[in-house]
């Protein structure tokens, strides 16, 4: 009878796989990728350290002593304050205090301060509070901090916002009408993004994490990569853009940055616009498929971020949360398939952070 | 916690500063390495980064008390490693010795 490695699905779930499975699961998951991206697939060696790691029976894996990356963070401190959003905990505690515990408690190399209700359209109305936390912040810390929300263009459409939904048009044919309110709510979230930003510069802060960017498709992302031109080249604030899915969805199909069109791009697409819009980090995103292993979503992911990470110039932190990068679709990360992707990405995947 | 560089316990917050210039990781490595007189193989060392933050007084993890401390800490670093930090501008720009931030 062959041994059985105790490992786990991409909702959390444990399964039983022989090794050749284990194998068989990350060549597959790798070409997956590539013949999606149309990216290499890994090298035999990089299967052979995934699969080394995968049928380990250790509970927690790690990068190699002195391979260890840089950790930048999203959704600010909603992990500690907030509730169900982020698998808060919603300790009773200030975002200052939260914010504090990060640096000395949890050793995080940076991070992010952000309102509890992270999109940009909310967070504007009330930026003063936020520019004083970062302030006060400032005096009290010594790691880098960002402040982060989300561009979240979706906030911009009927009932939520002022434009028509395109999402209520394209149903109904009316395609153009469906592209000019895009073309038109950009332009007005591509003003609050930038906007924002700004309200930043003087109060101390070490940089922007844009976050989640092109969760409504491509006239979010051509808005957020207007504003990282605009930020990055009439300030000294460094851009992070992390991204909300693996590809660029084309909601509105047409729309270009510096020729280039925006629909369907991969993660090493979007990062050579990134870097060419001026942005300091780039975030890759890698989504999950519930339904296959963690060794199979693992190195689909690491051949995504590989892609990345061998062409750029500015550091590439790739997104490793629930149900991206190869951790589980569930609210409670376990951790021995957290560990397992975040040294991949590193290890395999060459990231600079995550 | 199994692949992070450990922040202020070691020199991760000095590596992500120079990440924020768009230095690579091993370019970042390279150059606080070089800046605090250490291999790049000890910033990631908790032991050895906890004595050398104290000698260069640019903030460690635990509570000290003299030790320097936020901006204090951070104005050291500016220093150290060459950069300007914005807070730290900031406050020169307040008490009259910086242009201040952009």
């Amino acid at each position: 009878m062959l041994s059985a490695v105790v490992t786990r699905m991409g909702d959390g779930s444990t399964v039983r796989l022989t090794r050749d499975e284990v194998r068989r699961d990350i060549v597959e998951g790798s070409e997956a990728a590539a013949g999606r991206a149309k990216v290499p697939i890994l090298d035999e060696n990089e299967v052979d350290y995934l699969v080394d790691m995968f049928c380990s029976p250790s509970r927690v894996w790690g990068v190699e002593r002195g391979h260890e990356a840089v950790m930048t963070k999203d959704g600010g401190t909603n992990t500690l304050i907030s509730s169900r959003l982020s698998s808060g905990i919603a300790a009773p505690i200030g975002r200052e205090t939260a914010v504090r515990l990060f640096e000395r408690a949890f050793a995080y190399d940076s991070m992010e301060v952000g309102h509890i209700d992270y999109s940009v359209k909310p967070s504007k109305f009330i930026v003063s509070v936020e520019q004083e936390h970062m302030e006060l912040l400032q005096h009290t810390t010594v790691f880098p901090l960002f402040y982060g929300f989300m561009p979240n263009l979706g906030l911009y459409y009927r009932p939520d916002g002022q434009f028509a939904n395109p999402s209520d048009l394209l149903p109904l044919g009316r395609i153009d009408e469906a592209r000019r309110t895009q073309e038109e709510a950009l332009e007005a979230c591509h003003d609050d993004v930038v906007w924002q930003s700004k309200m930043f510069t003087e109060t101390g802060a070490d940089g922007i994490n844009y976050d989640t960017v092109a969760s409504t498709g491509d006239a979010e992302f051509l808005a957020t990569l207007r504003a990282t031109e605009v930020v990055s080249s009439t300030t000294d604030m460094p851009v992070e853009v992390s991204m909300a899915a693996e590809m660029v969805l084309g909601f509105h199909g047409e729309l270009e940055y510096k020729g280039t069109r925006l629909a369907g791009l991969w993660p090493h697409q979007q990062m050579k616009l990134v870097e060419e819009a001026g942005a300091a980090i780039f975030g890759p995103v890698v989504n999950n498929n519930s339904r296959k292993s963690c060794a199979w979503n693992v190195a689909r992911a690491v051949t995504f971020v590989k892609a990345c990470t061998a062409e750029a110039t500015i550091p590439i932190h790739p997104n490793v949360g629930n149900g991206v990068g190869g951790v589980p679709m569930f609210e409670v990360s376990p951790m021995d398939m957290v560990s397992r992707a975040s040294a991949a990405m590193i290890e395999v995947g060459k990231a600079d952070g995550l | 916690m199994a692949s992070s560089m450990g922040g202020i316990k070691t020199a991760g917050d000095l590596v992500a500063r120079m990440q924020l210039k768009k230095m690579r990781l091993g370019e970042a490595k390279a150059y606080v390495a070089d800046k605090l007189g250490v291999s790049m193989f000890d910033l990631s060392d908790s032991t050895v980064m906890r004595g050398v933050r104290e000698e260069f007084d640019i903030g460690v993890v635990t509570a000290v008390p003299g030790l320097a401390k936020g901006l204090e800490a951070k104005a050291r670093i500016a220093d150290l490693l060459g950069i300007r930090i914005n807070s730290v501008e900031r406050l020169r720009a307040k008490i009259g010795t910086g242009a201040g931030t952009t």
